[in-house]
Order: structure tokens, then C-alpha cells, then sequence
């Protein structure tokens, strides 16, 4: 479960990129996370990722106070999130299947463990039979979904997806949003960062639109239907 | 400890795919021990040759006149006893003038030196001729013991040369180690900045900054370990070198060179150990930045 209580994120320049802002998302929610550039869509993104620590209020992420975690927690916490980024950030001199194994590796995963986890988690995000292909060798929409079997491989308990379609075209965008969508349906919940209303307008989940880092509207349905008039 | 595999075959990794770095830290890394190996042999033979010298500046205790030959042999187990003394040989006056008048056999004027003209006398060697002037002092005060000679100036510049040469050892050591740590560390620094979005990732996904660091220190262990290795080979063979140019000189015949077969383990083990720390060192100082994500 995430909680944001009264958090607060006021940058060293003085930038104020998070005022205040409450919501909370329960275990297995899909939610899109939308508004314009400068809402504090990343920074909320930073702060559940632990990249930064609030300045102010609360932030609970999985059970982990953000504000109070200690550096040895931190990687305990990353481990329950699987974060996915628009520029897919995989290394490129390492295959599909080393890219994988290195992730589970860094978290302890046997060997063993990493042979007969991957194998599943490709086959789940449709990428069966290309273990041994070079990220460059694949197209901009496999790289996107060996980024989304990353970000599962270690079987987090949230998936944060950073603008995940923003490199894609709107073919291969709806293919990663309804990959996403049947990962959430297997219980995992997922948060996903847009600023594409048509995508958020197909699938009719919980939308918190964000505006001059406040929440200005949250609720099931369209994008339209949430952001102000 | 299940990782050790990996580690070590990334680290590999990284060295080979930044060959001319790799190349270029292994050089610094040779060189910089190189010199501090022949510095280092070059003051310990030359201890080992100002040890000798000191050795031989025995002190020599002589008898009162007074005392019969036997009683001055009886005071040997007296000597024998004083702190720092190593060993202590009776020289009778007959033997003393036997000696002197052996020392100048061409000079005719000598030949009927009376034995009476000489002391009875002990030649002292030392356990630790640093204390010369203390263990002089000491020999004085057994009985029986009239005068004692000890050329302590001479004794006080073999310490002094010694200790020079020392000194100098160690600013050298100390100067070239941080030279090729820092080397070692830039070559480090380059492979984490090239890695660093692979760092970032790891961070991302849960990676506990020893499982990030394990590698980086493996490549700098194995940099410094070949750097070790190639610089032990060359200081065997330009030792090897230079005992045969010194063995082989007609006015370097009074220097003695220690054989490297009898030094090669300690050698071996202080270049091993040198190149450990230096690779160790240099990737630790190298990793600590990268790592705050």
C-alpha cells in the first residue's frame, strides 16, 4: 500500500515541486498518475522510488516510512517495486536474458532461481524466444516490454511506470498499457505516470490528476472527467 | 559469498573492455613498484652490508695488567654475561704481539717486541651495535677489566647512513604508492562512469551497495595483482643483473649481494601484498561516489 499524507518535496533552489499533496493507493489498484509538465508527477515518482526524501508530511511506501528509511532499508524497499522508465534504460552490451538476471541477481536470486524465472516472465510479457537478443536488435516496443519483464522478474508488490509509451507509437503504447493492465490483474498494483489521454480515456481506471504539485482531482474514469474545467 | 563467481567474472570483464586503461594502470602499477622494489633491495643490501662492517667493529676489553693469564681467561664467563655481549674471544699478549708483528712481517724492527709490551685482551662482538656506548660502559665496570676501545664515531655513522637510507626508502615507498593508487582509481573511476547508468539500475531494482562495489573491487585486485606479478618477474631479472655486474666488477668486489633465491618469498609476498592494497585501495576511492543513487 502507498500513503501520502500532507507530503511535502521543496527542492535546494527552492523549487516547491510537491505542496502538500494526500492519496493513497491500495494493494492491486491501477492508477494513472496525469497532469501537465512541472505538476510534481516525477518528484512523486522520486519519492516512492527513495531517489529523494520528502521535506515535509508523510510517505509510506510497502511499509516503509520515506522519510524516516535508512540506507540499509533502501534497497530492502526497492525491492517491492518494479520501476519501468520511458527510455526503457537497459544496458546494451548485455541480451535480453542477461539484462534480466542481472536485476535478479542484485536482489540474491540463485542460479537456479534466475533459470526458471525468466523464462516465465518473458513468455508473460510476450518476448518468448528472444533471451539472447541484444537490446538494439529489438524494436522500441520489445525493448519497452523487456523493461516491464525487468521490473517484474523480482515479483515486486507494485510496478511504478514512468511515462512507459512516451518513446512508443500508439500501437505499441496500448500493447504496453494492456501488458500492464493483465499484470495488474495477476494482483500487483500498478502506477503509471502519462500524460497520454487517450490511453488513460481506453482503459477507465483511477486517475489522480496533479497540477503546481497539489492533487486537483481523483477519481475513476476519464481523463476529462478529472482534470478541472 | 554465493556471487563470487560473478564478481569476479565481471570484474575480469570490465578490466578487458577497458584494455588501454587496464594497459595503461598495469604499466603505472609495475613501475611504481619496480622502483620501490630496487630502492627497497638497494637499502636492504646496503643494511645488510653496513650490519657486516658494524659486526666487525668489534670492541676490544683490555686486561689489567696485574692479572695472570689465567686469571684473565677466567674472566670470560664474566663478559659472557654482560647484556648485548654476543660473543667474547681471549686474546693472551703473546698472541697480540704475534699478530701485530704478523701485520707488519716486512718491517725487521718488530721481530723482538717483547710479549710484555701487550695487554691481555677480549675481542667483543655486539648483539646489537646500536648500543655500543651503553654495552662500553657496561664492560667497564666488570672486574678485572682495565680499558675498553670502541670506535664509537664509527659505529654512529653506520647509523646514520642506515637510517638515511630509510628514510628515503620509506618517503619513496609512500610517494609512489599514492601515485599508483591514484592511477589504479582513475582507471576505476572510468569503468564506473561508464557503468553508471548499470549502477543506477542495480540501485533501482534493490542492489545492496556491496553487491555493486564486489566487482569494482575484483577488477582493481586483479590490476594490481598483474601489475604485482609482471614487476616481481622484471625485479628477478634486473636483480639477477646487477649481482652479476656488482660480482663481476673489479672495484664493487667489497659489496656483498644478498642471493634473490633467498629473498624471493618475502619479495614476492610484500609485491603481492603492495599490489592488493594499491588495487583495493584505488577502487575503493574510486566506487565511493558512484554509488550515492
Amino acid at each position: 500500500m502507498i500513503r501520502l499524507t500532507d507530503a511535502e518535496k521543496t527542492y535546494e533552489n527552492g523549487t516547491r515541486a510537491v505542496r502538500g499533496i494526500s492519496f493513497q493507493i491500495d494493494d492491486g489498484e491501477f492508477v494513472f498518475l496525469v497532469g501537465p509538465s512541472g505538476s510534481g508527477k516525477s518528484t512523486i515518482i522520486k519519492l516512492l522510488t527513495g531517489e529523494i526524501v520528502p521535506t515535509g508530511g508523510r510517505v509510506m511506501v510497502n511499509g516503509f516510512s520515506m522519510s524516516r528509511i535508512k540506507q540499509k532499508q533502501l534497497p530492502l524497499m526497492r525491492r517491492t517495486i518494479g520501476v519501468i522508465f520511458q527510455d526503457f534504460r537497459l544496458i546494451p552490451g548485455r541480451t535480453v536474458y542477461d539484462n534480466l538476471a542481472l536485476a535478479m541477481r542484485a536482489v540474491g536470486a540463485s542460479p537456479r532461481e534466475i533459470r526458471a524465472r525468466i523464462p516465465y516472465v518473458l513468455e508473460l510479457v510476450g518476448l518468448k524466444g528472444k533471451e539472447n537478443n541484444y537490446p538494439d536488435e529489438l524494436s522500441g516496443g520489445e525493448q519497452q516490454r523487456v523493461s516491464v519483464a525487468r521490473a517484474l522478474v523480482n515479483n515486486p508488490s507494485t510496478i511504478v511506470a514512468d511515462e512507459p509509451t512516451g518513446n512508443l507509437d500508439p500501437a505499441r503504447s496500448l500493447e504496453i498499457m494492456t501488458l500492464l493492465e493483465r499484470i495488474n490483474a495477476l494482483g500487483t498494483t500498478v502506477i503509471v505516470v502519462t500524460h497520454e489521454r487517450g490511453l488513460v480515456n481506453h482503459f477507465n481506471k483511477r486517475v489522480i490528476y496533479l497540477d503546481s504539485g497539489r492533487v486537483v482531482g481523483d477519481a475513476t474514469g476519464t481523463y476529462e472527467g478529472v482534470a478541472p474545467q | 559469498m554465493k556471487n563470487l563467481g560473478y564478481f569476479f567474472k565481471e570484474g575480469a570483464r570490465n578490466m578487458f573492455s577497458h584494455g588501454f586503461m587496464s594497459f595503461a594502470a598495469i604499466g603505472v602499477t609495475v613501475a611504481c613498484l619496480l622502483i620501490m622494489g630496487t630502492f627497497s633491495l638497494v637499502a636492504y643490501n646496503a643494511n645488510e652490508n653496513l650490519a657486516d662492517l658494524q659486526r666487525e667493529n668489534a670492541m676490544v676489553a683490555f686486561v689489567d695488567d696485574s692479572l695472570t693469564e689465567s686469571r684473565a681467561k677466567g674472566l670470560q664467563s664474566k663478559l659472557e654475561k654482560v647484556d648485548n655481549v654476543a660473543d667474547c674471544t681471549f686474546v693472551s699478549r703473546q698472541e697480540a704481539r704475534d699478530a701485530y708483528v704478523a701485520e707488519y712481517d716486512e718491517d725487521d724492527m718488530y721481530k723482538d717486541l717483547a710479549p710484555e709490551v701487550f695487554r691481555h685482551r677480549y675481542v667483543i662482538h655486539l648483539t646489537d651495535p646500536d648500543k655500543i656506548s651503553e654495552t662500553k660502559l657496561l664492560v667497564e665496570e666488570v672486574a678485572g677489566i682495565d680499558e675498553v676501545r670502541a670506535d664509537e664515531v664509527i659505529s654512529a655513522g653506520f647509523i646514520t647512513i642506515r637510517n638515511v637510507a630509510g628514510v628515503i626508502s620509506a618517503a619513496l615507498i609512500a610517494i609512489l604508492l599514492m601515485v599508483s593508487l591514484l592511477i589504479i582509481s582513475n582507471t576505476i573511476k572510468l569503468t564506473t562512469f561508464d557503468r553508471r547508468e548499470e549502477i543506477a539500475i542495480m540501485k533501482m531494482v534493490g542492489a545492496t551497495d556491496s553487491f555493486i562495489r564486489w566487482p569494482f573491487v575484483f577488477e582493481g585486485l586483479l590490476l594490481g595483482l598483474f601489475g604485482a606479478a609482471i614487476a616481481f618477474g622484471l625485479q628477478w631479472l634486473l636483480y639477477v643483473a646487477i649481482a652479476n655486474g656488482i660480482g663481476n666488477s673489479d672495484t664493487m668486489q667489497l659489496l656483498e649481494v644478498v642471493p634473490f633465491r633467498k629473498i624471493w618469498q618475502p619479495v614476492a609476498g610484500i609485491f603481492a601484498g603492495a599490489g592488493v592494497v594499491i588495487g583495493v585501495g584505488g577502487s575503493l576511492m574510486a566506487i565511493r561516489r558512484f554509488l550515492k543513487v
